[in-house]
């Protein structure tokens, strides 16, 4: 197990431009937008700023979308497309380790990601730090599993590692948006940020700036989150194949 | 001593039937091949024996284990090289190996089994650098990192050079030397005649013969064709007066004899007896294609 942990780590290492997009992207985008966009350091009529939370929340959605819809499903559907889940049911050590393998270092990679963004908002703008560190890193883990649990959807109904990211992006650009990563929640007309609530990314979105900003999160946005868990975790264990 | 036992075998798939009913056994230490032509059902069987695919109807076991009630079991023993499994793009051979070998409770020395197969130079070398033979030669290796006691390999040499098929073949001689009970699936003949102690030919999912190489094409008939350009003009009642001669016909200044038995030696030595130089000698015979072809009413590719 920590010799297939250990490999598939290296052999993500070998892909290093998708660290880019999961890791470099989000970070490059907090710091541009926050340094170059006046309104991102200016105090709102709450008295916070756009930099404190509401930017380093998107940015960390976005690394963990990028995640979930887009890298999840290219090296598993690859995978299973090249045969290399199927040559492994020919060993004792059935393909689900792999699987299982692939999602906690890409969980580890959303928590590199998230850590980065965390630390480069309190030092470049001086943001404060997670007000509610516990419940953040819980509302980060139950949130980051669900997306997790899409992505293994959308590998488990793509029919190969070419059309895995195109449906993947047409997962994840409605989901961005629906998350405020264009127009902050707050400031959602009504009947859009109805739909947001349903939408885990939005809720996720909301509770984990919410335990940035200092607050309690809204119990009915973490039970969707963890609605979206349980439905497309079990949606991915019925529908994956692995071959 | 049986390693493999397999009875009436029958797979169905949504639409049509894969395997109707295949019945074998494997001998240990016996290179055991399964020839047909394409969708005749081999790949089927091969993986309902390795516990990959679940039979609808019939028995098989793998030294006494039932693959479907003991998968655990049945993978330490049993090594596979599946026909279309690649390996992650940038994994190195050595890495593969290393990885493969800790799937198994006491695996192969794979420094040594990477030797065997002729990929020494080859460890640090990423998957997707390999050429198809030196990717087969890994996935033989990987198939036998386990200490299997059978190792199942499917269309092994197809799409392999002439060459790489050559040392592919060879390989395969060296592993069963090795005491590794070897199930080959194959289409083509020449592997089969070369390879195989004993096979099944199997078409539209049934058996249609297990014999030896030989003695499947014995039973198409012991006719021969010996075909010569004289140096001399000769007479074809002398040929024809000799017991093993059936017929002779004539092309050009080609002479064709047929007959079964001993027939070549004694053409010749009939003709030597005349002083006759038989040029472009030939000697044509029944092969596993013409006993496929008999027993099936079908050519094999």
């Amino acid at each position: 197990m920590t010799k297939m942990l250990v490999l598939e780590a290296r052999l993500y290492l070998r892909d290093w431009p998708t660290l880019l997009f999961t890791i470099g992207l989000p970070l490059g985008l907090l710091l541009v937008l926050g340094l170059s966009i006046p309104v991102m350091t200016q105090a709102g009529e709450s008295g916070e700023r756009m930099v404190d939370a509401q930017l380093p929340t998107m940015m960390t959605l976005l690394a963990l979308l990028t995640l979930s819809c887009n890298i999840v499903p290219a090296v598993l559907t690859t995978y299973r497309e090249r045969g290399v889940l199927r040559r492994m049911s020919t060993t004792p050590v059935h393909p689900a380790r792999l699987l299982g393998v692939q999602l906690l270092i890409n969980l580890v990679v959303g928590v590199v990601s998230a850590t980065l963004l965390i630390v480069a908002a309190a030092v470049v703008f001086g943001a404060p730090l997670p007000g509610r560190p516990v419940v953040f890193v819980l509302v980060f883990l139950l949130g980051t599993a669900a997306l997790l649990a899409i992505g293994l959807v959308i590998a488990a109904l793509a029919p190969n590692g070419k059309t895995a990211p195109g449906i993947g992006a047409v997962v994840m650009f409605p989901l961005m948006f629906l998350g405020g990563m264009w127009v902050p929640r707050d400031i959602m007309p009504d009947a859009v940020r109805a739909v947001s609530d349903f939408s885990v990314a939005g809720p996720f979105a909301q509770a984990l700036k919410d335990a940035w900003a200092g607050q309690s999160p809204e119990l009915g946005h973490l039970a969707v989150v963890a609605a979206g868990l349980v439905i497309f975790g079990g949606l991915a264990v019925r529908l994956f194949r692995w071959e | 001593m049986k390693i493999i036992e397999v009875r009436n075998l029958r797979k169905q798939y949504p639409n049509h039937v894969a395997v109707e009913d295949v019945s074998f056994e494997v001998a240990e230490g016996e290179i055991f091949g399964i020839l047909g032509p394409n969708g005749a059902g081999k790949t089927t069987t091969v993986e309902c024996v390795a516990g990959l695919r679940v039979p609808d109807g019939g028995t098989v076991q793998v030294a006494g284990l039932d693959p479907r009630r003991d998968r655990a079991g049945l993978r330490r023993v049993l090594g596979m090289q599946l026909q279309t499994a690649e390996l992650p793009e940038k994994i190195t051979v050595s890495e593969a190996m290393d990885l493969y070998a800790s799937f198994y409770p006491n695996p192969a020395d794979w420094s040594e089994l990477i030797e065997r197969v002729g990929l020494s130079g080859k460890r640090d070398t990423m998957f997707k650098k390999l050429s198809g033979g030196q990717r087969q030669r890994l996935s033989v290796a990987l198939a036998l990192v386990g200490r299997p006691r059978v190792a199942v390999l499917d269309e092994l040499t197809t799409g392999l050079d002439p060459q790489a098929r050559r040392d592919t073949w060879e390989l395969v001689e060296q592993v069963r030397a090795s005491g590794v009970t070897i199930v080959l699936v194959t289409h083509f003949m020449e592997e089969a005649e070369r390879l195989c102690d004993r096979l099944a030919l199997i078409d539209v999912g049934k058996v249609a013969a297990i014999d030896t190489p030989s003695g499947l094409t014995a039973q198409v008939g012991d006719e021969q064709r010996v075909t010569f350009r004289p140096s001399a003009p000769v007479d074809d009642a002398v040929l024809l007066a000799l017991p093993e001669v059936r017929d002779v016909t004539r092309s050009g200044d080609q002479v064709v004899v047929t007959g079964s038995g001993n027939l070549a030696p004694t053409v010749t030595l009939a003709l030597a007896r005349q002083q006759i130089v038989p040029g472009d000698l030939r000697i044509e015979r029944a092969t596993l294609d013409d006993a496929f072809l008999a027993l099936t009413g079908r050519k094999l590719s």
